[in-house]
């Protein structure tokens, strides 16, 4: 198949961006969207040009480093799946693709498609873990933890941290990824000791670092790990809940 | 001519300075076969009784046979692994308790590199950061948490032994050893089966929502080669938990400043002086700069190299580099050849594709494995009829079936392709049929058991397999080999450390489903924050070299060197055009089965590939900016080397083990065919200077092999 393919292209994070049309005229329905790129990146080597930069690396849909809006759409036009699961098998011969990188102020475009996402990191450090050392634990099997409990808890921890929650959001608001890493631990009995102390660190660095949340559910429509939306409401309930223990961590 | 010399005094004979065997030569037969005897006029090898001191049983007389003579040369002495004497159950505690100690208060006074961010990675320099130690984290990935530990799916085995399904670790440790028949470090098995209890406990108290049961304890199912309940899981991604729970710790240690991490850099090489691991040379892949760190003890937790293959189970930017980069400054390299095949990757349907994804092995439970019985037939699979099939397996493995270990399976799969049965619109595959179990359980129950997996077969290929078979083929997945260290975990280079897939140890030839996340979790956490204070302990109230010492400017002005070449070389093809063709040499030459002409012409092939490469690659734009072609370039020029490495000890090794399978070494029912007597040993490969782009050729150091839990036997699945 034959696709016209409008890619963001920009050299730096201080450099203008602008897009560029491309042609691949031997695309294939069971290409992914990364294969694509590969095929246009190959073109565009062998005729002396740089290839467009982009983030990908496990190609599965797990480790969540693939990350490209397509069609205003971050990761694609197939709800609830990362990048490197689009297929173009979703186009027809003569379609017209637009790519560009996840939008967001708090991701800062690094080159062509990629971004800077190390705002979600710097909200894990300041808080999204549990202060346990190497050799310190319990026997795990005498942490009783009910099967619902556990299953609640991985409902929340399959986030893959790609961040297409801040690009789909109108606010560029991370509340379904911070949310996401708060409800996890308040699930589970490990996380509780410090749960007040947590949220107010992970909740003042995500309204340093991300916009507001209004409740659009922008976010819920694209998150390929179907996280649920009921995570976003965690970050103002444990907000409040921390106010409300003071100086107490639990 | 054998150009061994001795890297540091841990290396040393086996047999100690006073044997009197040590200094003469092995069988020194240029007939691999003749080898097999005692050659008349040869004084007795070090072998039996020679010290009845040291109660452990001396390993096979003949460690030393020779398959590759002509093509790389063999050093004279075995290597040491420094394996604490005695009853291997008890080793690591005594070992434990000869590591000398660093006070808390001393311990700022150290710097630690730690390179890489996977569950092996995080978790050391995770546990250094909370004993107290400085330490510096590096990965190429924009986030710790992308480690590709993350992609592993089916769980993480423990020796906690709660069920009455009569568990243990000595149990553990048979099973591990058997599965990588006989080829791995018993010792290891050891340590890594009793610290697999804590591992649970660890990664469970830091956030892993292990599976439970309806009574709240942990849950546990069975995996290929073991008949007990042992692996600890979280739904389909357990990698992906404990990856999140690992890096969430570092990020821990980050915000409490202990460790400094550091992400999109890719080491480049290691700084080595006098015989020490000093530092590492990376290169900012944003920016594009070459930057230099140096400390006290460097640990590389880089993973595995399966992606020398092109097509492989692994993520697209795994790679050799760090690894092959520390080999080529005195590292040795154990058994490369050693690369598990899984049986039921997607096959390769075209050009383009640039992975084989796994299928989870689960599916072998109700799909059948078969082929046309006709070899060339076009037809669609559901019209050829039932007797014009042939379900290969079950005819050949009647006991075991379709559920036969990884490596026959993948084995059987291959020469029915290569005998032109394969399906698929390439001939390059197998049908994984579901059509007899949706008939015998219905459809609702097979979607209950595999949806998940079916949706994304659906997802991968656009075929349904509930109404067509599946199409499988084995891909390139993990590798057994890796740096060769001692029992300390520290490599040939004094100072430098290894841990999780980068290095070798526990799986042998063949790695059992659920160990890798373990040795990765137990390398991390609770092997390496042992082991390397008791090397930092000798180095109290030294400085880590200063950045302008010669040894760490020489290094830096070879990586700028080398990277300044990869981009003048000026030619007309791109870095993956060379990826994807030695990724077939090495599929068709050094992949599933092995034979000598078939290894020979793969080296041939690569050797011709690199000029290729070193003469025309492309690579656009200059190292002063983030350069993907660039980053590729080096680690496809690395793989280049490697690949050289992994043919050679394939081509050494004339017997079949594990995942190694030469085709000269079967049994009359095509078999893998074992030889204790020749090669109950590993081969750990050391660098030595090539001319021009090439590598000169390695010199095999033999660590022998010495079992004293789990006799030798031969595995058997028929």
């Amino acid at each position: 198949m034959k696709l016209t393919i409008e890619v963001w292209r920009q050299e730096n994070a201080e450099a203008e961006g602008r897009f560029v049309t491309y042609r691949v005229d031997d695309a294939a329905p069971e290409m992914s969207l990364p294969e694509l790129l590969d095929r246009l990146n190959d073109q565009l080597v062998s005729a002396g040009e740089e290839p467009i930069a982009f983030d990908t690396d496990c190609r599965e849909g797990i480790c969540g480093t693939c990350g490209i809006t397509v069609d205003d759409v971050p990761h694609g036009k197939v709800p609830n799946t990362p990048t490197c699961r689009q297929h173009l098998r979703s186009y027809d011969d003569g379609d017209h693709l637009k790519l560009e990188p996840f939008r967001s102020a708090s991701f800062p475009v690094i080159r062509d498609l990629m971004v800077d996402r190390s705002a979600l990191d710097r909200v894990i450090a300041s808080g999204g873990y549990v202060s346990v050392d190497a050799g310190t634990a319990p026997d795990a099997d005498t942490r009783q933890i009910p099967f619902q409990v556990a299953e609640a808890g991985l409902d929340f921890s399959a986030c893959i941290g790609c961040g297409a929650c801040v690009a789909a959001c109108p606010n560029g608001a991370s509340h379904l990824f911070s949310g996401a890493l708060l409800s996890h631990l308040t699930a589970l009995p490990q996380g509780r000791p410090e749960r007040a102390r947590r949220a107010r660190g992970v909740v003042s660095t995500t309204e340093e670092e991300f916009g507001p949340c209004s409740v659009y559910g922008e976010c819920v429509e694209v998150c390929p790990a179907g996280i649920p939306i009921s995570a976003i409401s965690a970050v103002n309930r444990e907000a409040a809940r921390a106010a409300v223990r003071r100086r107490r961590d639990d | 001519m054998n150009t061994f010399r001795r890297i540091g005094d841990r290396i040393r004979s086996t047999f100690g300075p006073d044997s009197e065997a040590v200094s003469k030569p092995q069988t020194d037969t240029p007939d691999p076969a003749a080898a097999q005897g005692d050659p008349a006029g040869t004084p007795d090898p070090p072998a039996r009784g020679h010290d009845a001191s040291r109660d452990r049983t001396e390993p096979p007389a003949n460690h030393g046979t020779r398959g590759a003579e002509g093509f790389v040369g063999y050093a004279g002495e075995p290597l040491d692994g420094n394996i604490p004497d005695g009853d291997p159950l008890t080793a690591w505690a005594r070992r434990k308790l000869e590591y000398k100690l660093i006070s808390p208060l001393n311990r700022r006074k150290f710097k630690v590199i730690v390179v890489g961010t996977g569950l092996a990675g995080a978790g050391c320099a995770a546990a250094l950061g909370e004993l107290g130690y400085n330490v510096v984290s590096y990965t190429f990935h924009d986030a710790a948490r992308r480690a590709h530990s993350v992609a592993a799916q089916g769980g993480i085995n423990s020796a906690r032994a709660r069920k009455v399904d009569n568990d243990s670790l000595e149990r553990f440790v048979k099973d591990t050893v058997k599965g990588g028949d006989f080829r791995a470090r018993e010792a290891d098995c050891f340590r890594l089966g009793e610290e697999s209890v804590r591992v649970i406990d660890h990664m469970d108290a830091i956030g892993a929502p292990f599976a439970r049961e309806y009574g709240g304890e942990l849950r546990t199912r069975s995996f290929g080669g073991v008949q007990v309940s042992r692996t600890y899981y979280t739904r389909g991604q357990t990698g992906q938990q404990l990856q999140v729970a690992a890096s969430r710790s570092l990020q821990r240690q980050v915000g409490l400043g202990t460790v400094d991490l550091r992400t999109h850099r890719e080491v480049l090489d290691l700084i080595v002086d006098d015989g020490r691991a000093r530092g590492v040379v990376v290169r900012d892949l944003y920016s594009g700069e070459i930057e230099a760190e140096t400390a006290h003890a460097v640990v590389l937790c880089t993973g595995g190299y399966g992606n020398v293959y092109f097509r492989s189970t692994l993520a697209h930017n795994s790679n050799v580099t760090a690894a092959w980069r520390a080999h080529r400054r005195g590292a040795y390299f154990a058994s490369p050849s050693y690369i598990q095949f899984h049986p039921t990757a997607l096959p390769v349907s075209s050009h383009w594709q640039s992975k084989t994804t796994l299928m989870s092995e689960s599916l072998r439970n109700d799909g059948r494995i078969w082929v046309p019985k006709k070899s060339g037939d076009e037809r669609p699979a559901n019209q050829i009829p039932e007797d014009e099939r042939d379900y290969y397996l079950e005819r050949k493995y009647p006991s075991y079936g379709n559920l036969s270990p990884r490596d026959i399976s993948s084995r059987a799969a291959r020469e029915e392709i290569e005998a032109g049965r394969g399906v698929g619109p390439l001939r390059n595959s197998v049908y994984l049929d579901f059509r007899d179990a949706i008939g015998r359980l219905g459809r609702k129950t097979i979607e209950e058991r595999y949806g998940n997996l079916f949706e994304m077969y659906f997802d991968a290929t656009g075929e349904d397999p509930y109404t067509e078979p599946m199409r499988i083929a084995p891909g390139a997945h993990f590798a057994m080999g890796g740096l060769w260290s001692d029992y300390d975990m520290m490599t040939s280079i004094d100072g430098l450390f290894v841990g999780g897939e980068a290095g070798w140890g526990y799986h042998g030839a063949n790695r059992l489903g659920a160990n890798s996340l373990l040795s990765a979790c137990v390398d991390g956490w609770f092997t390496l924050p042992y082991s390397i204070p008791d090397f930092l302990a000798g180095h109290l109230g030294e400085a880590p070299l200063s950045l302008d010492h010669p040894a760490v400017q020489e290094t830096m002005a070879e990586v700028r060197e080398r990277t300044e070449r990869l981009l003048s070389i000026g030619g007309t093809r791109g870095a993956d055009h060379f990826h994807r063709e030695l990724g077939e040499i090495l599929y068709s030459g050094c992949g599933v089965a092995r034979t000598e002409a078939g290894l020979k012409d793969a080296l041939e092939r690569i050797r011709e590939l690199r000029g290729q490469f070193w003469s025309d690659l492309r690579v656009p734009g200059t190292g002063r900016q983030l350069n993907q072609e660039l980053e590729r370039a080096g680690r496809i020029a690395d793989y280049l080397e490697m690949a050289e490495l992994m043919c050679l000890d394939a081509l050494d090794r004339q017997e079949s083990c594990g995942a190694h399978f030469r085709e000269e070494s079967q049994t009359a029912d095509g078999e893998a065919l074992r030889d204790d007597d020749g090669w109950c040993f590993v081969s750990a490969w050391e660098h030595t200077p090539g001319r021009d782009v090439h590598p000169g050729k390695p010199v095999r150091h033999v660590e022998p092999l010495d079992f004293r839990a789990v006799p030798l036997q031969t595995r058997n699945y028929a």
